[in-house]
């Protein structure tokens, strides 16, 4: 007690208030139980593609071993500029333009630290990642989160975000597909946010993660090809999802030159590169990886298909989300809340979802599932929770 | 049925023949109908010829034998090497036979009982045929992947169980 009172004192106040991951103490739970199938992992199911592990080892077997630029490898720079220009129509120039980072995860930090003085407010559309509101706050902003509604298919609604924006709104956060909901942008509310982020003179990170992702036969697309909008933008991406690539760890931020300068300095100092090795397999996956990332979509699609109409077929309803590998059902008929749900669902049926609430505010109502697993056990899972909506009707009658 | 929806069925019932047509409609948000329809046709166009079970021999009870051979053979006049390549795949013990470029000719794979029973094959009908010029028998030792399949592999999934 006395121990643990002492260590509390060191802790800076901002730091100290801010809450743990809400999926913490579910995670905690969840390990307590045996037999669980787990629809609640924000990670491929694949293993890495074959290639990129086995590039990986080449670098290791020369010996690449040092460290590398702070900007990261210039070959892998050039490859992701090369690879940005092609699939979103955007061309930075690997010198100064582009930083590679440890996951998407620094690059979002290094851009929140980068652009935020205390006081300065980031808008952000919720439900979330968990990790937006957090971050801010250690950077001494002020976290302003947008609703999102199913009604809107978990799309940011321009006139909602307009109304957010006050003299001391600093950037918007973007991300779409989103995390936990699946939702994507039509192009035509893309080009009306651009427009407020142009009209109020905002900076826009927009997180790109799960961008291959996605289901509608469109190309991917970004915010920051629009008018106006290259030299505001941070472009976050990364090799996490898309190329089942996690444990790499390698994400990183293309913008115009002044931000990524300033992001630099902040990761020469924290980071001084990201891991080399890693690296290497970056650039692997970027040669020769694409056909494997290809089919991993194919198959998240069948999933989807799956998962959203077993949902309805059960009366859950869900609306069906054309990117990530999440889909947000509406928990609400039931008369639980997220929390109650998931957790009387792992307890009866020992199936872990993860409640909506956990993503903000505006996500109770809904619990998130991950399909980035095998279709068997998103078969079983689904019958699962069926007969669980069942036992709960008839406990209610 | 879309190019795609197309592709996706054969990847499925490469992967797992057992898949139903009920399964891949519910992935492809079609009709049972439809991909039922869409599977007869890839088999009338004779693009699937068959499914079959794979098998790992090492878990049985009686181990066949199996063996690569090699065979350099005499082209005809007419019909090259179709025509021995033909009477070499009505024999029972073959399981499968290429046409091959570099040092030899045809690729057989030879299925038997025992050792015994492929070396009798090898000497008493092969070697023995006329425009067969030389033979030469590998056997298989161990079978580590098989039609894509790891055989040795087992399924593990260490992530975390719940992920932001
Ligand atoms: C929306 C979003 N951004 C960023 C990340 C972090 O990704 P990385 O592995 O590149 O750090 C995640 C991971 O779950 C995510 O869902």
């Amino acid at each position: 007690m006395s121990d643990s009172r002492s260590c509390r004192d060191f802790v800076a106040p901002h730091i100290a208030v801010l809450p743990k991951s809400g999926i913490r103490y579910f995670f905690d739970l969840v390990n307590t139980m045996s037999g669980v199938i787990s629809l609640g992992i924000g990670e491929p199911d694949f293993v890495s593609p074959w290639s990129v592990c086995e590039g990986t080892v080449y670098s290791l077997e020369r010996g690449r071993t040092h460290y590398t630029s702070n900007l990261g490898l210039l070959s892998l720079r050039k490859a992701i500029c090369d690879y940005v220009a092609e699939e979103f129509g955007v061309r930075y120039a690997p010198e100064n333009e582009c930083l590679v980072t440890v996951g998407v995860s620094e690059a979002f930090d290094l851009a929140i630290r980068a652009i935020t003085s205390p006081g300065d407010e980031i808008i952000y559309h919720e439900p979330c990642y968990v990790s937006y509101a957090t971050e801010i706050r250690m950077s001494h902003g002020v976290p302003v989160p947008v609703c999102t509604y199913e009604k809107n298919l978990f799309a940011l609604d321009p006139a909602d975000l307009e109304k957010a924006v006050t003299p001391r709104t600093r950037a918007i956060i973007l991300n779409f597909p989103c995390n936990p909901t699946g939702a994507v942008l039509t192009d035509e509310q893309m080009r009306d946010i651009a427009k407020i982020a142009v009209k109020y003179d905002l900076a826009v990170i927009a997180d790109h993660i799960y961008s291959e992702l996605h289901y509608d036969d469109r190309p991917m697309h970004t915010v920051a090809a629009l008018p106006g909008m290259r030299e505001r933008t941070i472009f976050l991406h990364g090799f996490s999802k898309a190329f089942a690539m996690t444990g790499f760890r390698i994400g990183y931020a293309c913008g115009p030159n002044s931000i990524v300068d300033a992001m630099m300095k902040i990761h020469q100092y924290a980071m001084l590169c990201a891991p080399t090795t890693a690296q290497y397999g970056a650039e692997e996956a970027l040669k020769s990886a694409r056909p494997d990332m290809q089919r991993m979509v194919a198959e998240y699609k069948g999933r989807r298909n799956v998962i959203v109409s077993r949902f309805n077929e059960m009366g859950l309803s869900c609306f069906n989300p054309q990117g990530a590998f999440y889909v947000f059902p509406n928990v609400t008929s039931t008369g639980l809340s997220s929390q109650d749900f998931a957790v009387k669902l792992l307890q009866s049926k020992r199936v872990a979802v993860v409640p909506g609430n956990a993503f903000g505010a505006c996500g109770e109502g809904y619990v998130r599932c991950s399909y980035a697993t095998s279709l068997e056990d998103i078969r079983t899972a689904m019958d699962r929770i069926a007969e669980f909506l069942d036992e709960l009707k008839t406990e209610k009658a | 049925m879309k190019f795609e929806d197309r592709k996706y069925i054969l990847n499925a019932l490469v992967k797992n023949a057992k898949t139903t047509a009920a399964d891949l409609a519910e992935q492809l948000g079609a009709s049972e109908q439809e991909v039922a329809a869409e599977i007869a046709d890839l088999e009338k166009q004779n693009i699937i010829r068959g499914y079959h079970a794979l098998v790992n021999e090492d878990n049985l009870h009686e181990k066949p034998v199996k063996a690569i051979i090699e065979v350099r053979v005499r082209p005809e006049r007419e019909g090259g090497f179709d025509r021995i390549a033909r009477r070499l795949s009505n024999f029972p013990q073959v399981t499968a036979l290429y046409l091959m470029s570099g040092g030899y000719d045809l690729m057989l794979e030879v299925r038997g009982a025992d050792l015994n029973e492929v070396a009798s094959f090898v000497s008493s009908k092969l070697a023995t045929i006329d425009g067969v010029l030389s033979t030469g028998t590998h056997f298989l030792l161990k079978k580590y992947k098989e039609s894509g399949v790891m055989l040795l592999e087992e399924e593990h999934d260490e992530r975390l169980k719940i992920v932001p």
